[in-house]
């Protein structure tokens, strides 16, 4: 699905041959699916109407308006039915039910990047909420709103809240003014809380290993450390310095490749697409010798909010590889083998890395950098991908089908999708 | 010597003078003494002439005598006078006091020159402790020197030690100094965004009472129609009993949770005990056999015993399900210790080897590495010459492949040439093995034939003999049965009852053994066969005899 202004286009994902057209009220700004895939819904946060479509029946409609309170955010319930809506200065959530047409109201959240957490299966919801300048954290249950646990965090200003992938744990992280983790078990028990230091910038991001095993907190100390679920202590902390010298490590580096010309088939006037081969550049990967050391940049010291540190973390789905970023050294992703817990990996780009994000069924690993190319790693080698067509397609973000066999790249006004062969055995 | 005494005399030389105005102060210095004894103890002759002749002359005759009478009483030597009367010289006297005065002065001239002997010494001695005593001197100054140049240093050094400790403590207080400020700092930034939040709730609150009391019709939802919920099922009201169901099924989801992984660790667990028992047995058996000195093979010893004993306890105890304290600490403290041994061990190993290495002398180490070049060389040439070898292989190969096809069809014919010739004569010799096997087993079967028949013969024969034995026996018995020979038939009847019995067992395996045999047998047969019948049960019987004893 795709929207273009007030107009909601789904496609199909095979052939992307257009199945509805749908036309909304305002200009859409956020769509989502529901979890079953049969509903999209279209929040137009200026207007602060929620609108959502059916797939199986085109004609049902169906509008949320929030009125005077205003829109800033909304987002589906993991059962599909339920539409969480959090009105303007995050006064309140209201929960639309779609099945009973009831409302019910969750007071103070707390206006936080991740605010609202499901776990993986859905049944329980944690909200992060403050009282009295008091952080709290609220589970519910999701089946039927009801409040299981309301218990409050040592935290200062909490920043964020995530599950466990077995949805037994939430972790709780508080600014990057104080570094503190804070574990709780689903009944609302403190397991653990983790404070690496004190006084400098603390925790930028955090990712759950999908065996939950390992937690993984990048800081702006350009390390990572990672937590065991056993102990919740430290096993390691992974270093991302600017020179590489470990003999071990793989080095990938972006090299332009200076465009081939037949001379034979050139022509006059020149064809569209020799024209397009000319002008944009071609690249490879080449394995670089150790030592490398990689292009970094200085951060302003006076700004908030520096590009310092590890702001990109990602664990792939099969549990053996951590992808990580340094903002320290935006050309380079770092692939790290949990198994071994060592750096198996640099990939060196050129421009500065976008968005990564792992295939869920393998361990690939897709890399755009704001060029008309998308990168792809796999333990067996990677390759640069060039997006066929005119003109410049930058792309700022991809996103993996979820049978992993396609992925769909973004750039600022275009979209296309990029179908992955599978090798015939 | 004694002392000397100042004798004046009247007339004197001045030689004399120098000798006589000696005193006997012993605190003179050893030179001038030494030069005056020199002077005195080798007197030259013109001395002696001159004081000689000095004292006694052709006037004073006898009053030098009686000088010298006088001086000699005085020494203690009998007077030189006969009988002390009259002027008359006893010259055996005279004589003797000579030879006493002379044997006197030999006496007191070795004394000097020892004495002189031991003042050289002396002498040299005390030159030898001068020099020392200024080169100590010398020493005391140069270390006294560098002592105080130590000290200098030492001095710099710890006022810089003193310095720096003085900065570092100034470093620390500064950095106390800013971590204060910071956490006050912050404390008051957490007070002013606690005082901003709380302004902030209160607009919201306003905002939110105001937009809560606007009522505005727009705050609804249109739906078309309900949508029934994913799982289908209808929406439950809010109750207790709800709440309780909430409460349970998330304490279920977290015990899952825990067993799962507790069935982990437990699996985790018994592998590693595994590990942990197979470790043990190998270092075990790693373990030296008891080669060392007493002491060691008792400790040993003993600790075998101990290890003997754990073995027998945790194999006793079943691995998996026991994992209580005191299996664990058994088991850890056992490889600990066997652990801690072989560690000892191969360390004894190591010092015997660098012992080994240290002992030997230099030149076994050149020498050893000499022998280790030598091997080296060696083991070069032999791969040389295995290349050479695989070069030629190779090049031969080469030729094989790239010759012309005539040689190789040549070649190749001879091959199969001599493959066919061999083939041939195996053949042959299995054409052969076979005829000689097919004649053997016609033989076998003409054998086995005629050995049937013979037997059928041999049953009738024998079947016949009885009822003549039987009726002859009877035709006997009706006569008078007392006689011997007549007995001897019965005894012979038993007998050949009883070797008849055994004639089938006798057969029986005659029939297994080898062919020759057999057919040796079949000949006997054969040819007892050609003789009369009547014969043919004594000639049986002749060869079950032969045949009994063999």
């Amino acid at each position: 699905a795709s929207c273009m202004q007030h107009r909601l286009v789904v496609r199909d994902a095979s052939s992307l041959q257009i199945l509805h057209l749908y036309t909304c009220l305002d200009q859409i700004q956020y769509i989502e699916w529901s979890s079953d895939s049969l509903f999209i819904l279209c929040a137009m946060y200026k207007r602060g109407i929620v609108q959502v479509w059916s797939l199986e029946q085109p004609e049902w409609h169906c509008k949320i308006d929030e009125g005077s309170a205003g829109l800033v955010a909304s987002c589906w319930s993991p059962d599909g039915r339920h539409i969480l809506n959090t009105t303007e200065f995050h006064l309140r959530i209201t929960v639309w039910s779609l099945c009973t047409k009831s409302v019910s109201y969750i007071k103070y959240p707390k206006a936080c990047q991740q605010g609202v957490a499901f776990t993986k299966d859905g049944r329980y919801m944690a909200v992060a909420e403050r009282r009295d300048c008091k952080d709290f954290i609220s589970i519910f249950v999701c089946n039927n709103w009801q409040l299981l646990r309301h218990f409050d965090t040592e935290t200062q200003d909490l920043f964020g809240i995530e599950w466990a992938p077995n949805g037994c744990v939430l972790a709780a992280w508080d600014t990057c003014l104080e570094y503190k983790v804070l574990l709780y078990s689903l009944d609302g028990r403190l397991l653990s809380s983790y404070r690496a230091y004190e006084w400098p910038l603390g925790v930028k991001s955090i990712a759950w290993s999908p065996s939950s095993q390992f937690l993984a907190i990048g800081s702006f100390d350009e390390k990572v450390r990672i937590l065991n679920h056993v102990t919740w202590k430290k096993i390691t902390e992974l270093d991302h310095p600017a020179t590489i010298s470990s003999k071990k490590t793989i080095v990938y580096k972006e090299v332009e490749k200076s465009p081939t010309v037949d001379s034979e088939r050139l022509s006059f006037p020149p064809t569209r697409a020799l024209a397009s081969s000319l002008f944009s550049t071609q690249s490879k990967y080449d394995i670089s010798q150790v030592p490398v050391s990689l292009q970094h940049i200085k951060p302003v010291a006076d700004r908030a909010n520096p590009k310092v540190g590890v702001g990109m973390l990602a664990f792939s789905a099969d549990n053996c590889f951590l992808a990580t970023k340094n903002d320290n050294i935006p050309n380079a992703v770092w692939i790290w083998d949990v198994r071994k817990l060592k750096l198996s990996v640099v990939l060196e780009q050129l421009c500065t890395i976008q968005y990564f994000q792992w295939d869920p069924c393998q361990p690939r690993l897709a890399v755009c950098t704001g060029s008309s190319r998308v990168y792809l790693w796999s333990p067996a080698g990677c390759i640069v991908v060039q997006v066929p067509g005119e003109g410049d397609f930058q792309i700022m973000s991809l996103s993996w089908h979820c049978r992993g066999d396609s992925m769909l790249l973004l750039s600022k006004d275009h979209f296309c999708v990029c179908y992955l062969e599978r090798e015939e055995v | 010597m004694g002392d000397w005494k100042t004798i004046t005399v009247p007339v004197l030389s001045s030689d004399s003078k120098n000798i006589f105005s000696y005193t006997s102060e012993r605190k003179r210095s050893p030179t001038s003494m030494n030069s005056q004894v020199l002077r005195l103890s080798l007197p030259s002759s013109k001395n002696m002439h001159s004081f000689f002749s000095a004292f006694c002359t052709e006037e004073n005759i006898e009053q030098s005598i009686s000088y010298i009478d006088r001086e000699l009483t005085t020494l203690g030597f009998p007077s030189i006078y006969a009988e002390s009367k009259g002027k008359e010289l006893n010259l055996i006297a005279i004589i003797n006091c000579m030879n006493e005065l002379l044997t006197l002065q030999h006496k007191n001239l070795r004394a000097q020159e020892e004495v002189e002997m031991q003042h050289l010494k002396l002498g040299s001695d005390m030159d030898h402790l001068q020099n020392c005593y200024a080169k100590l001197k010398e020493q005391l100054e140069l270390s006294k020197r560098e002592i105080v140049g130590l000290q200098e240093k030492d001095r710099q050094l710890q006022s810089k030690n003193r310095n720096l400790h003085q900065l570092l403590k100034n470093e620390k207080d500064e950095v106390q100094k800013l971590q204060n400020i910071i956490s006050s700092r912050a404390t008051q930034y957490n007070h002013d965004m606690k005082r901003k939040e709380r302004e902030y709730n209160k607009l919201k609150e306003r905002l939110h009472q105001l937009v809560m009391n606007k009522k505005d019709k727009k705050l609804a939802m249109e739906v078309l129609n309900y949508v029934g919920r994913a799982d289908g099922k209808r929406g439950a009201w809010r109750t207790d009993k709800t709440e309780a169901r909430n409460e349970e099924e998330m304490y279920k989801v977290l015990l899952s949770d825990y067993e799962q992984r507790q069935k982990q660790l437990l699996l985790e667990n018994a592998e590693l005990k595994k590990v942990l028992q197979q470790m043990k047995k190998d270092i075990i058996s790693l373990l030296p056999p008891q080669k060392q000195k007493p002491k060691e093979r008792s400790e040993d010893g003993l600790v075998q015993s101990d290890q003997e004993e754990d073995i027998g306890e945790l194999n006793k105890e079943n691995m998996w399900e026991l994992s209580c304290e005191t299996v664990r600490e058994q088991l850890t403290n056992s490889i600990r210790k066997q652990w801690r041994m072989l560690k000892n061990h191969v360390e004894k190993l190591d010092n015997q080897v660098s012992r080994g290495h240290s002992g030997a002398l230099n030149e076994k180490d050149v020498i050893s590495r000499e022998d280790h070049e030598l091997e080296t060389e060696k083991l070069e040439l032999e791969i040389q010459q295995c290349k050479e070898m695989i070069k030629t292989q190779q090049q031969l190969l080469q030729q094989q492949l790239t010759c012309d096809d005539d040689t190789t069809l040549l070649l190749q014919d001879c091959y199969l040439l001599e493959e066919r010739e061999r083939l041939q004569e195996e053949w042959r010799l299995f054409r052969e093995q076979k005829k000689n096997f097919e004649k053997e087993r016609k033989s076998f079967t003409e054998a086995a034939i005629r050995l049937g028949l013979e037997r059928k013969a041999f049953e009738e024969d024998r079947g016949a003999w009885l009822k003549h034995q039987f009726l002859s026996m009877t035709a006997d018995c009706k006569s008078e049965n007392v006689t011997t020979p007549s007995s001897d038939p019965d005894i012979r009847l038993v007998k050949s009852a009883s070797r008849q019995r055994k004639l089938p067992f006798v057969l029986s395996p005659t029939a297994s053994p080898e062919p020759c045999q057999i057919s040796q047998y079949i000949t006997q047969n054969s040819v007892a066969s050609e003789k009369p019948a009547g014969d043919k049960i004594p000639n049986l019987w002749v060869e079950n005899d032969d045949k009994e004893e063999t």
